[in-house]
């Protein structure tokens, strides 16, 4: 390592806009790049399918840092993208034409989104939401649509469907699975927002996939199912997940799989090289196999815990996932990661939609699922990085302090 | 514009300038105020933009809703009565010149 050299960091979302700023938070004087390929300022990507969207206010007011921050600290942000990176000269080629040398680089290029692969999937009536450029272009077509498409129950698709159905647009929601966020939550949690959404108008398709765009002379008036159902539509709007950046790693041999291969520092097999976020697929101890989360929180995380390594620090990186979301009135906030859970029990009320659902596997408590109860999630994200045990049933008896635990 | 005072980990305090209607979160992480870590950008997620009111501006401030007050429950540094999340305090002409003590930590 050649400390001198920039540190270079490569994506400009939570992931990279953290890193350098916990840098100079820590005191780093070396100098930072940071390349952006938006045309904008680094945002804060939670409200593009939330406030924003409801909202005619610019992509100033959602920007994570104000200009002057990156000036006053001295993070070069660099608006390009990187076309090319050697490893054995430790130098990258900017879009610009400009090249640069590294003593750090780190990848914090994030994920784009799945697209939909059908023919006429491109047609502009097929919105996706996964940047700036997209949700201000989705918010000027629900001011004129009416029947909307919404493909896939994730987190985004459910949180578009949400706001387009307070505005009073009618809304199918076509999951290929059997619930909400099955990927994500439990099952009481995924019937508890089902019926959330129903209740908003919402109508469902469970277990159907979209097999054609329906246009009528270049206009868009459908889609069809796979069950050979149509649905009228004028605006379908497309959540089916996200694919991590990883090529330009790849380019430069640096194991990838379903992410950037790091280990529990975060390193590539180059020590020179990191990966950080949405991008990355590191050795988590905490669930003894390579992870890649998809969150803001974990960005920041691992951002941090970069920046202190980089700082000379040791350790491997153990933080606890979290993730929130926000449909409707409904406010899910999660701790943990529900893997193998074969035990789920409820703390509170799901019939007043304030509750928190406790997922063990063999006993032991992975994740909290916390529906309008925002002070279980913050206790059980300490009780998660605790190892504290909580039994099941202490979990769903409501006059268990849960807090006293921690003590 | 009205003014707030960030009082520091290091006991400094730094004043800004703030637009009407937004957060003194948004105040602190624009003028890169140390100690808001904000990791949830204001949806009133993870309790990291905690900070001290200090007086006379506590009563001055509406009322912390219930989600607020759960999430105080829980900071990371002792909760005392002048806390309250600072994405949930939003800038008005009558608060010029509000004051809050930045915690020792956030998580």
């Amino acid at each position: 390592m050649k400390p001198v050299d920039p540190i270079v960091i490569v994506g400009a979302g939570h992931a990279g806009v953290q890193l350098a700023a916990s840098l100079r938070q820590m005191g780093s004087d070396r100098a930072i790049a940071l390349i952006n390929d938006e045309p904008c300022l680094p945002y804060n990507r939670p409200p593009l399918s939330k406030e924003f969207l409801k909202s005619d206010v610019d992509a100033k007011s959602i920007c994570l840092r104000s200009e002057a921050f990156f000036r006053d600290n001295r993070i070069d942000l660099i608006a390009a993208r990187v076309e090319q990176m050697d490893r054995t000269t430790c130098c990258i080629t900017l879009s610009s034409g400009e090249s640069m040398t590294y003593g750090n680089l780190v990848f914090a290029t994030g994920a784009r989104r799945r697209t939909l692969e059908l023919p006429e999937g491109g047609h502009p009536n097929v919105c996706y939401l996964r940047s700036v450029a997209d949700s201000e272009r989705l918010r000027q077509y629900l001011k004129v649509s009416r029947d909307i498409v919404v493909v896939g129950a994730g987190f985004i698709g459910l949180e578009f469907a949400a706001t387009a159905a307070a505005q009073g647009l009618r809304v199918r929601i076509v999951e290929l699975g059997k619930r909400f966020m099955g990927r994500a939550v439990s099952s009481p949690v995924s019937a508890y927002f089902e019926a959330q959404h129903a209740s908003l108008g919402s109508e469902i398709h469970f277990g159907r996939s979209v097999t054609s765009i329906v246009l009528d002379g270049g206009r868009l008036v459908g889609v069809t199912l796979d069950d050979g159902n149509r649905l009228s539509a004028d605006l379908v709007v497309v959540g089916v997940g996200v694919v991590p950046n990883i090529e330009l790693a790849a380019s430069v041999d640096l194991p990838t799989e379903n992410g950037i291969v790091v280990d529990e520092t975060l390193t590539t097999i180059d020590p020179n090289v990191s990966a950080i976020g949405d991008c990355a697929i590191f050795a988590s101890r905490r669930y003894g196999v390579p992870i890649r989360i998809e969150a803001v929180s974990n960005s920041v995380d691992q951002a941090k815990f970069l920046a202190g390594r980089l700082m000379g620090g040791s350790g491997a990186y153990d933080a606890v996932p979290w993730f929130w979301s926000n449909q409707g009135q409904s406010k899910l906030q999660i701790a943990g990661l529900a893997r193998d859970v074969d035990q789920v029990v409820v703390r509170g009320a799901v019939g007043d939609g304030t509750f928190s659902a406790f997922c063990y596997a063999s006993g032991k408590l992975m994740a909290v699922e916390s529906v309008s109860r925002p002070g279980d999630h913050v206790i059980a994200r300490r009780l998660l990085a605790a190892g504290t045990v909580v039994r099941p049933d202490q979990a769903a008896d409501v006059g268990f302090d849960l807090k006293a635990c921690l003590a | 514009m009205p003014k707030i005072r960030f009082i520091g980990i290091d006991s400094q305090t730094v004043e800004v300038d703030v637009a009407e209607g937004a957060s003194v979160m948004m105040a602190a992480r624009d003028a890169g105020i140390r100690g808001i870590e904000a990791e949830c950008g204001g949806a009133l997620s993870c309790g990291t933009c905690h900070v001290y009111v200090v007086q006379p501006y506590q009563a001055m401030l509406p009322q912390a809703s219930a989600e607020e007050n759960d999430m105080l429950e829980c900071v990371a540094a002792e909760r005392e009565v002048g806390s309250r999340l600072s994405c949930q305090i939003s800038m008005t002409a009558d608060l010029d010149g509000l004051t809050v003590k930045i915690p020792d930590t956030q998580t």
